[in-house]
C-alpha cells in the first residue's frame, strides 16, 4: 500500500514539470465554442493517468457495465453523458470504489489508476478513496461547522497539526472558489449554505485531502444557471491541478466543461473521443441522434 | 337519509364506541390510580423504610433497589444493543446471518417474561453463582430488553442519511471511522430514547425478577450489587396479594402503584426529553 | 501535489483496514447475541426439563388433568388444566381486544381527523406503558369486585377477570400494529372504491380491512402471544386453583402463574423444580410457535404491499 502511495508522489512531480501544456489548452471555453485546431495535438501530450481495460459490471444477475475500454489522460476534464439508467454514475463509482458498499456486486477486468489495478488485492481501499475524490449528486454536508466539514478528511487521515489544518482549510476553500463568501463565518453550520455554496463546499472537502483524481457526478443536477455556471468554472480551473471524470445528464455541460467525452448506453461505452469530435462529428449513429437531442 | 348513509353513521358510530372504550379503561386505570394512591403520598411514604411489618412507614427502599436494577439493565442491554444494530445496519449486507439475526430478535420480543426469569435462575443465579442479587436480577432484566434496544438504535441508524455515510468514506475513511464520527454523533439521541423507553418498560416487570433478587422485605438498604433488593413491582405485588394484613396495606399499595407509574411516566418524558436537546446540540 | 504532507506523522501500529476488519468481527459477534440467547433460552429449557423426563412419562405429562406435585400420596404432573386455563384466559381477552382493537385502529385510520390521531396515538402508547402489576391490582380491587357484583359469585378472581386485564394488556399491540397495516394499504384502493360510489363505511368495511387482513392477523396473534406469556395479571387476578377449570366463572391457573407460584417454593433440582422447567419449555415452545406464524404472515403482508 505504501509503494502505491508513493507512486502517485513520482507521477504528481512529473505532472508539474510538464505544466506548460496545460496552461495552452486552458483558456476558459465558451459556451458550446470548441477550442479550434491544434488542440487535439495538445491533450495528446498529456499522459495517461487511468486506464479502464475489458471492464464489466454486475449488480447480483444483471450486468451494469459491458466490456468498458478507455483512457484517461491526466490534466483533463472528461464528461460521461448518456440517457438515465446507462451506467454513469455506476461507472463513476468503480474508480474510488464506491460500489463496494452495496451488496452482491462483482467485476471483471480492471481500473489501472497511474499503472495499479485498483481492484488488486494488496491495494488499501481507503487509500484508493483518499487519492481519488468524489463529489456527489446531491450536496451532501455533514452536520457541522464549514471549518469542521473540510477539516473532517485531514482528521480522519491522521492529521492532528492544527495550524496546517487551518492552512489547508483555506487554501481548499480558496480552491473552491468558496472563501470570500464564507471566511466571516467558518464556525456557522454548513447547512446555512445556499445549495450552490454547498456544493463547493463539498468540492473543497473533497480537495483538503489532495486527491489526484476528482469524480463528480451530476454535481450541478440540483443547482440554479448560476450556481451551475461557477461550478463549471472551477471545473475549468481545477484542472490545472487535478484528473477530474465528471457525469452529466446535462450535454451542453459536457460540451462547456469536458475536453473528452464518453458516450454510454445501456451499460455499453458507444463512443470515447475528443469533446468535440463527439459533439460535432460522432463516428457512430446513435452517438449523433442521442447528442443532437433526438432521444433521452 | 339513505340506506347507505345509515349504516354508515351506525358503522363509524361503533368505530367510535371502541376508541372511546379503550380511552376510558385508560382513564379508568389513572384516575383510580391518581386518586386513592394521591391520597398517601407525602414526603415520608418515599424517603422513609417500611415500619411495623410493613402496615406504616414508607417505600424508599423499594425505590432505590428499582434504581439499582435500572442502571445494571441499562449497562448490559444499551451497549450490547447499540452494538447489534451496529452490525445490522452498518456492517452486514443482509444476507442470510442478517436474516438469522433478525428472526432472532423478533422472537425474543416473544418469550414470555417469566421464561426469562427461569433463564436468569439457571444462568445468573445457579451457574455464575451470583446468587439472587441485583446483578442476577438486572442482567435477566438486561437480556429481555436487548430486542427493544436493538429495535430502537436500528431504527437511530436508519434515520441517518446514506450521504453521511458515502460522503466521509469518499474521503477515504475507514468504514468504522465513518461510523464512529459521522454516523454515531447523529444517532446517539434516537438510541438512548429507544433504550430508555425500554428500561422503564423493563422498571415496570416483576416476573423476571420474582426468583433472581427481589426481596420480600429488607430491613436495610442494598450495600451492592450482589445484596438482594426491594423493587417497586415487585412490592406492589406484595402488598396487593401476599401481606398478611391485605386491607390494611391497600393505601400502601395504591402509593407503590402511583410512584411507579410516575416513575415510568417520568423515564418516558426523560426520553423524549433527550432527543430534544440533543438533536439542538447537533444542529448548532 | 504534496500528498506526503497527508501521511500520518508516524506509521499506525495497525493497518487501518486490519484494524476495521477486528471492528467488523467484533460487531459481528455482538450481533449475533441476540442468536445466542434466543438458542440458549432453549437449550437450556430443554436441558434443565430432560431429568424432569426420568421421572414422568411424557404422556402423563401432557395428558394428565391433574397436577398435585407434592401430594404425599403419588404426585401427578399432568398439564391439561393450566394449558386449558391459558387458552380459556387467552381466547377471552382475544374476543374483547379483537373487536375493540380492529375498530379503534379502523378509526384512527379512516376516520379520526389528524388532531384525534395525533392525541389518541400517545394515549394508547401510555397504555402500552402500564406495568402488568399494577393491572393486576387493579383486577383484585376494581374490576373484580365488580364482576363479582354482576355475576353475584363470591368473589371476582375468576378466569374473565383475568380475560378482561389481558385484554386491556393486548389491546396497544393490536391496535398499534392493525394500525400500520390499515394505513399501508395503497391509497388507490380507497379511492377507486369510493370513486364506484361506495360509502366511506364501505370502503372501510369491505375493501381496506380485507385488504389488510393479513395485517390485522398478524397484529392478533402477537396480541395473543403476549396474552398467553403475561404472568403478573393472571397471577393476581385469576384465583389460581390448580384444579380443572370448569367455567369462566370459576378459578383458573395459567402455565405462567403456576412457574411463577411454584419456583419460589419448590428445593432446588428436585423433579418439580425440573417440572416448572418443562412448563416453561411448553410455555416458549406455544409462543414461539405464535410468533413465528405472525412474523410469517406480517413479511407476506409487507411483501404484498410494497
Amino acid at each position: 500500500m505504501y509503494e502505491f502511495f508513493c507512486n502517485f508522489n513520482s507521477i504528481s512531480i512529473k505532472e508539474s514539470k510538464n505544466g506548460m501544456s496545460v496552461e495552452i489548452i486552458d483558456k476558459p471555453m465558451t459556451k458550446l465554442n470548441f477550442a479550434k485546431s491544434g488542440v487535439k495535438d495538445k491533450l495528446e501530450k498529456h499522459n495517461v493517468k487511468a486506464s479502464v481495460k475489458n471492464f464489466n459490471f454486475y449488480y447480483s444477475d444483471t450486468q451494469a457495465l459491458k466490456n468498458i475500454n478507455l483512457e484517461i489522460k491526466d490534466n483533463t476534464v472528461t464528461g460521461i453523458i448518456g440517457p438515465s439508467g446507462c451506467g454513469k454514475s455506476t461507472f463513476l463509482r468503480c474508480f474510488n470504489r464506491m460500489n463496494d458498499t452495496i451488496p452482491q456486486i462483482r467485476y471483471e477486468g480492471e481500473i489501472l489508476i497511474d499503472g495499479t489495478n485498483i481492484f488488486n488485492s494488496e491495494l488499501d481501499v481507503v487509500d484508493l478513496r483518499r487519492n481519488v475524490g468524489m463529489v456527489f449528486q446531491k450536496s451532501n454536508p455533514f452536520p457541522k461547522s464549514i471549518y469542521a466539514n473540510i477539516a473532517y478528511g485531514l482528521k480522519i487521515n491522521g492529521i492532528k497539526d492544527k495550524s496546517f489544518i487551518a492552512e489547508k482549510v483555506e487554501k481548499s476553500l480558496k480552491d473552491a472558489a468558496l472563501w470570500d463568501e464564507v471566511k466571516d463565518r467558518l464556525n456557522k453550520s454548513a447547512f446555512a449554505l445556499s445549495g450552490g455554496q454547498q456544493q463547493r463546499l463539498c468540492i473543497a472537502r473533497a480537495l483538503a485531502v489532495e486527491p489526484d483524481v476528482l469524480l463528480l457526478d451530476e454535481p450541478a443536477s440540483a443547482l440554479d444557471p448560476i450556481a451551475t455556471a461557477k461550478i463549471e468554472e472551477l471545473v475549468h480551473e481545477l484542472k490545472k491541478n487535478y484528473t477530474i471524470i465528471i457525469v452529466t445528464h446535462n450535454m451542453q455541460q459536457a460540451a462547456r466543461v469536458s475536453d473528452y467525452t464518453a458516450f454510454f448506453m445501456m451499460g455499453e461505452l458507444i463512443e470515447f473521443d475528443l469533446t468535440n469530435k463527439i459533439f460535432t462529428n460522432p463516428t457512430n449513429k446513435i452517438t449523433e441522434d442521442y447528442v443532437t437531442g433526438r432521444f433521452g | 337519509m339513505n340506506n347507505k348513509s345509515i349504516t354508515q353513521f351506525f358503522g363509524f358510530g361503533l368505530l367510535r364506541l371502541c376508541i372511546v372504550l379503550v380511552l376510558s379503561a385508560l382513564a379508568v386505570i389513572l384516575y383510580d390510580i391518581f386518586h386513592k394512591g394521591g391520597a398517601i403520598i407525602s414526603w415520608e411514604f418515599v424517603s422513609e423504610m417500611p415500619k411495623k411489618g410493613m402496615t406504616e412507614g414508607g417505600i424508599f427502599p423499594a425505590i432505590i433497589g428499582t434504581f439499582y436494577l435500572t442502571i445494571i439493565t441499562a449497562l448490559l442491554s444499551i451497549p450490547l444493543g447499540m452494538g447489534c444494530a451496529i452490525y445490522l445496519h452498518e456492517y452486514s449486507k443482509g444476507g442470510k446471518i442478517a436474516r438469522l439475526i433478525r428472526m432472532s430478535i423478533r422472537n425474543l420480543s416473544g418469550v414470555p417474561s417469566i421464561v426469562y426469569g427461569l433463564f436468569g435462575v439457571v444462568i445468573f443465579v445457579q451457574f455464575l453463582q451470583l446468587d439472587t442479587s441485583i446483578l442476577s436480577a438486572g442482567l435477566t432484566l438486561g437480556l429481555m430488553t436487548l430486542p427493544w434496544t436493538i429495535t430502537a438504535s436500528e431504527e437511530a441508524l436508519k434515520n441517518v442519511p446514506q450521504s453521511y455515510r458515502d460522503g466521509s468514506l469518499a474521503l477515504g475513511a475507514t468504514r468504522w471511522q465513518s461510523i464512529r464520527t459521522n454516523v454515531l454523533p447523529y444517532s446517539i439521541p434516537g438510541m438512548l430514547t429507544g433504550a430508555v423507553l425500554g428500561l422503564s418498560r423493563a422498571a415496570g416487570e416483576t416476573a423476571p425478577i420474582l426468583f433472581t433478587g427481589a426481596a420480600f422485605f429488607l430491613p436495610f438498604l442494598p450495600k451492592s450489587f450482589s445484596d438482594q433488593f426491594m423493587a417497586l413491582p415487585y412490592h406492589l405485588y406484595i402488598m396487593a396479594t401476599q401481606h398478611h394484613a391485605i386491607d390494611k396495606v391497600r393505601p400502601i399499595a395504591y402509593g407503590t402503584a402511583l410512584v411507579l407509574i410516575v416513575l415510568i411516566f417520568c423515564m418516558n418524558f426523560f426520553a423524549i426529553l433527550i432527543r430534544y436537546r440533543l438533536r439542538k446540540v447537533k444542529m448548532e | 501535489m504534496i500528498n506526503r504532507n497527508l501521511q500520518p506523522l508516524k506509521k499506525p501500529w495497525i493497518n487501518s483496514s486490519t484494524k476495521d476488519k477486528i471492528i467488523h468481527g467484533f460487531f459481528f459477534f455482538n450481533g449475533l447475541i441476540s442468536v445466542f440467547v434466543l438458542v440458549g433460552i432453549f437449550a437450556l429449557l430443554v436441558y434443565t426439563s430432560i431429568p424432569a423426563f426420568k421421572e414422568i412419562n411424557l404422556t402423563s405429562f401432557l395428558t394428565g388433568t391433574n397436577w398435585n406435585p407434592t401430594s404425599y400420596v403419588k404426585e401427578e404432573y399432568g398439564i391439561v388444566p393450566m394449558l386449558v386455563s391459558t387458552f380459556m384466559v387467552t381466547i377471552g381477552a382475544l374476543c374483547i381486544a379483537i373487536p375493540l382493537g380492529i375498530g379503534t385502529a379502523a378509526y384512527l385510520s379512516d376516520v379520526a381527523g389528524n388532531r384525534t390521531r395525533e392525541i389518541a396515538k400517545p394515549v394508547v402508547e401510555i397504555l402500552a406503558g402500564i406495568p402488568s402489576v399494577v393491572i393486576g391490582f387493579l383486577g383484585i380491587i376494581l374490576v373484580g369486585p365488580f364482576l363479582a357484583k354482576i355475576f353475584g359469585t363470591s368473589n371476582g378472581l375468576n378466569a374473565l377477570n383475568g380475560s378482561v386485564l389481558l385484554a386491556v394488556m393486548a389491546l396497544p399491540t393490536i391496535i398499534s400494529i392493525s394500525e400500520d397495516a390499515l394505513n399501508s394499504v395503497p391509497k388507490n384502493y380507497d379511492q377507486a372504491s369510493l370513486a364506484l360510489g361506495a360509502s366511506k363505511w364501505q370502503t372501510v368495511y369491505k375493501v381496506k380491512i380485507p385488504a389488510a387482513l393479513s395485517g390485522i392477523i398478524a397484529a392478533c396473534m402477537l396480541g395473543m402471544g403476549r396474552a398467553i406469556g403475561e404472568t403478573m395479571t393472571v397471577l393476581m387476578a385469576t384465583g389460581c386453583a390448580p384444579a380443572m377449570p370448569e367455567s369462566f366463572l370459576g378459578p383458573v391457573r395459567t402455565l405462567t402463574s403456576s412457574i411463577a407460584i411454584e419456583l419460589g417454593e419448590v428445593a432446588y433440582n428436585t423433579t418439580h423444580y425440573y417440572a416448572l422447567f418443562a412448563l416453561g419449555l411448553v410455555l416458549f415452545i406455544i409462543t414461539f410457535f405464535i410468533n413465528m406464524v405472525s412474523d410469517i404472515i406480517l413479511h407476506r403482508f409487507e411483501k404484498v404491499n410494497r
